[in-house]
């Protein structure tokens, strides 16, 4: 049988070495995501602006002009139209202009455009008031994450290690949002659960380093820090880049046979995962150098929970 | 490490067949189900995942019922008794009116009218606060826990008609479900044009008769009076009597029907509407009425005779499909207030079956990808952690099933994301035992120690992500949520699949081989 493997048996990195260029690096990259988060700007979804979305699908190849100049006349909102796949069109209103009888008369237009044949795929409505609350909905939702991370890890180890926790998460937080704002894919509802969802899995991988990190602090007593923790990131290497794979290439196949609805959702976890696990390796445990560990107080700890368990 | 408790053995592959069995019926097709039903003992599992709205397709409408309108009609005609009945009773006021959430005016004598004045008020609104200064400022204002009541009310009142008007529409099992204080929920399976809906549930249609007053002239209403549009002439309205001599909830039935040639809507009104019907028309032949709806004059007839037969025809020009909504409206009752839609989200039959489609697709490709991975890393164990695998997404079906939990397309998504997952427990348990062989332990120590070390780890990172899933649940609304319920199920079941499935085969494979080195 062919076997293979995605990392050599024992590697020898010296990942604290470059830390301070990697710590430097990630810094810049969170400056830059939050000026551009507020001087570009997220491209928003109606799930957040408030607006409408209506995707048809006619029989007959239609002319993306002539629905262009069909919806011209609404009174009020500027459609974009976008075409795809086979005869499909994506009308979009966003804003507080598109309410309940901009979308009547959207489809009067498209009933006298394209006769009864036409087959809405998909009509969405969000109210203004609907928009803002979500938004708030997701803040709130992320803001409690990162407490339960927290409180969570401080609880199974040290309150270092939650700090750092959170810092590296708050980091992928970043990157991710760094990615929408660039690019202006849409963020819509399930990128932010994508958003926290890489939350979710950027501390997975992370606490599995902590978890080595507290396990040979305590077989290595006098070993100085950068030593011990560039030891533990190697050990757990092989699995770190085994399971982010993993993540990674069924995320993959989402994107490549999933539809159009959960791209936006893709996209975030494939980078989410990128920079997960770059960041339970080159940012986590930098930063944990910085902490102030108290190496008394975690040694006796860790011993005497392995003599429980 | 080679021993294992019985029971445990005996309780891990119940909860294998037990899975298998609750997770059968959704690959079954639609008649061997039936035949399930109807030919083996009920506590065999029946049930299904529940595919939500968009993955079969199906309209979710958020409505918010406008109870503020409710509240301040309330006080206009809080304002209009009062006004009536302290003129009856001959007692001196000023600048009455309303404030927020009650109604004011001015005693003239406030030391002789004090008393009468507060019967009145008390006789406004049962719940009311009342409040007369020595200056005779009185207030009469309605409470939060009032207010709140009155909003309980309207919304309650409100899904009732919704669900009586959604009924007569004929669609199948819809879900109507009150949303915090003044919300609505409306999921409409199967609804993929939801227009035909919304102009049903977007009118109050409160229907009302009021006799028309002959004296007023356009220029000068009295304040009894008001006026109208009319419905028929485009444009013309009606001077009616503010007074209703008849409410539409004392309506029993309505029907679309016919009358030479064009459509008409019939009704019939309960004893006592049939009785008021007849005086009024007795009283009043040879003048006109008004049948009023939501601020519309449907039509304005001449009475001939006085009706005492209790039921009616009204005409006013309609279509066929209006005839047969106005009635429908009719028999399923007015609104206590307007509802207006703040949220829409319809899905077409065909995106939903793509949905389902593309999903399965990804599924596949994604679990094919793992498959190879893990056994390329691992050889015969990755073997065992891809049977742990592919029994983890049973269970994942499993416990959708008995939870009768909706699967979203985000929540296929949330799947797909727990293959990746679901084999990191074994990635960990392996890249350990693969450490411990390194330092020199015998296969069985090294497998031993590889479950026992890796656990902890397994269950720090396992239940980090699985808070995340939590306050997803409680916080999202609509995919969100599908989401994470689909994400804590499959964290959840790949814990046991992982760790004990795995650790099962493990054990049986080194029982019967006894290997002395180990190929991990």
């Amino acid at each position: 049988m062919l076997r293979f493997r995605l990392v050599k048996e024992k590697t020898n990195f010296d990942f604290m070495g470059v830390h301070k260029i990697a710590l430097f690096l990630s810094f810049a990259m969170m400056v830059l995501s939050v000026v551009l988060l507020f001087t570009r700007g997220l491209n928003l979804g109606i799930d957040f602006t408030g607006g409408l979305l209506m995707e048809i699908k006619t029989p007959a190849a239609i002319h993306i002009t002539d629905v262009r100049r069909a919806l011209a006349g609404l009174s009020t909102g500027t459609p974009t139209i976008q075409e795809f796949g086979d005869s499909s069109v994506m009308i979009k209103i966003p804003g507080k202009e598109a309410d309940q009888a901009t979308q009547k008369k959207l489809y009067e237009e498209v009933k006298k455009l394209l006769g009864t044949d036409v087959e809405y795929r998909r009509v969405e409505y969000v109210g203004p008031q609907v928009g803002q609350e979500l938004i708030m909905v997701g803040v709130k939702a992320f803001v409690y994450s990162m407490i339960g991370i927290l409180a969570y890890i401080w609880f199974r180890f040290e309150w270092q290690f939650g700090v750092t926790g959170c810092i590296a998460l708050a980091h992928d937080v970043c990157a991710t949002i760094l990615f929408f704002t660039l690019t202006q894919f849409e963020f819509d509802l399930s990128t932010v659960a994508a958003v926290l969802l890489v939350a979710g899995y950027s501390i997975n991988d992370t606490v599995v380093v902590f978890d080595r990190i507290r396990e040979t602090l305590r077989k290595y007593k006098k070993m100085p820090l950068p030593e011990l923790f560039n030891i533990s990131v190697n050990q757990t290497l092989s699995r770190t880049i085994m399971t982010s794979m993993m993540t990674f290439i069924a995320m993959l196949a989402l994107l490549l046979f999933g539809t159009e609805v959960i791209k936006g959702f893709t996209y975030a976890m494939l980078v989410g995962i990128i920079v997960g696990t770059y960041s339970s390796i080159f940012v986590a445990s930098p930063i944990l150098l910085y902490m102030n560990l108290r190496r008394e107080v975690i040694a006796p700890k860790a011993e005497a929970e392995l003599a429980k368990g | 490490m080679l021993h294992i408790e019985k029971w445990k053995i005996i309780f891990i592959l119940l909860l294998t067949v037990l899975g298998v069995l609750y997770a059968a019926p959704n690959v079954m097709s639609p008649q061997a189900k039936t035949w399930l039903v109807d030919h083996m003992p009920s506590w065999l599992p029946s049930s299904t995942v529940n595919l939500g709205l968009d993955l079969q397709g199906g309209s979710h409408l958020l409505l918010e019922a406008d109870t503020k309108t409710v509240i301040s009609d309330r006080l206009d005609s809080m304002v209009d008794a009062a006004r009536t009945e302290m003129r009856k009773q001959n007692i001196g006021y000023t600048d009455i009116g309303t404030v927020r959430n009650g109604v004011t005016f001015k005693l003239r004598n406030p030391a002789q009218d004090h008393d009468a004045a507060y019967k009145i008020a008390r006789g406004l609104e049962q719940k009311a606060d009342i409040r007369i200064g020595d200056d005779g400022l009185t207030e009469v204002t309605l409470g939060d826990d009032a207010i709140k009541e009155i909003n309980t009310q309207i919304v309650n009142q409100s899904i009732e008609i919704v669900r009586r008007r959604i009924d007569e529409t004929g669609t199948k099992e819809p879900v109507i479900q009150r949303q915090g204080t003044d919300r609505i929920v409306v999921q409409l399976p199967g609804v993929d044009d939801p227009e035909q809906v919304k102009a049903l549930l977007g009118r109050t249609a409160k229907m009302t008769f009021h006799l028309v007053d002959m004296e007023a002239t356009t220029a000068e209403l009295s304040p009894g009076s008001r006026k109208l549009p009319m419905r028929e002439k485009n444009g013309g309205s009606v001077i009616i009597k503010k007074r209703a001599v008849i409410n539409g909830d004392l309506l029993v039935d309505s029907q679309p029907t016919f009358e030479q040639g064009a459509p008409v809507v019939s009704f019939r009104f309960n004893a006592i509407g049939a009785k008021r019907f007849c005086d009024v028309t007795k009283e009043n032949v040879g003048k006109p009425f008004a049948i009023v709806l939501d601020d519309e004059v449907i039509s304005a007839p001449v009475i001939r005779d006085a009706i005492c037969g209790g039921s009616g025809v009204i005409s006013g020009n309609f279509t066929v499909k209006e005839a047969h909504d106005l009635s429908l409206l009719l028999r399923a009752g007015a609104l206590p207030a307007p509802l207006n839609v703040v949220e829409e989200r319809s899905v077409g039959p065909t995106l939903g079956s793509d949905s389902v489609a593309s999903g399965k697709v990804a599924a596949m490709a994604a679990l094919g990808f793992v498959f190879l991975l893990m056994l390329g890393s691992y050889g015969l164990f990755g073997m065992f952690a891809n049977i742990a695998l592919f029994l983890n997404m049973i269970f994942i079906f499993a416990l959708l099933s008995i939870l009768q939990a909706t699967l979203t397309l985000p929540g296929i998504a949330g799947i797909i994301l727990t293959i990746g997952i679901a084999v990191d427990a074994n990635v960990l348990i392996y890249e350990r035992i693969r450490e411990e062989l390194r330092n020199g332990r015998t296969v069985l120590a090294a497998v031993d120690s590889g479950y026992r070390l890796a656990l902890a780890t397994i269950v720090d990172s396992n239940l980090t992500t699985l808070i995340v899933a939590i306050i997803l649940f409680s916080f999202g609304s609509g995919p969100v949520k599908g989401f994470a319920v689909a994400m804590s199920i499959g964290i959840v079941t790949s814990l046991f699949s992982a760790i004990m499935l795995t650790r099962l085969m493990v054990i049986a494979w080194l029982r019967k081989t006894r290997p002395v080195t180990l190929s991990i």
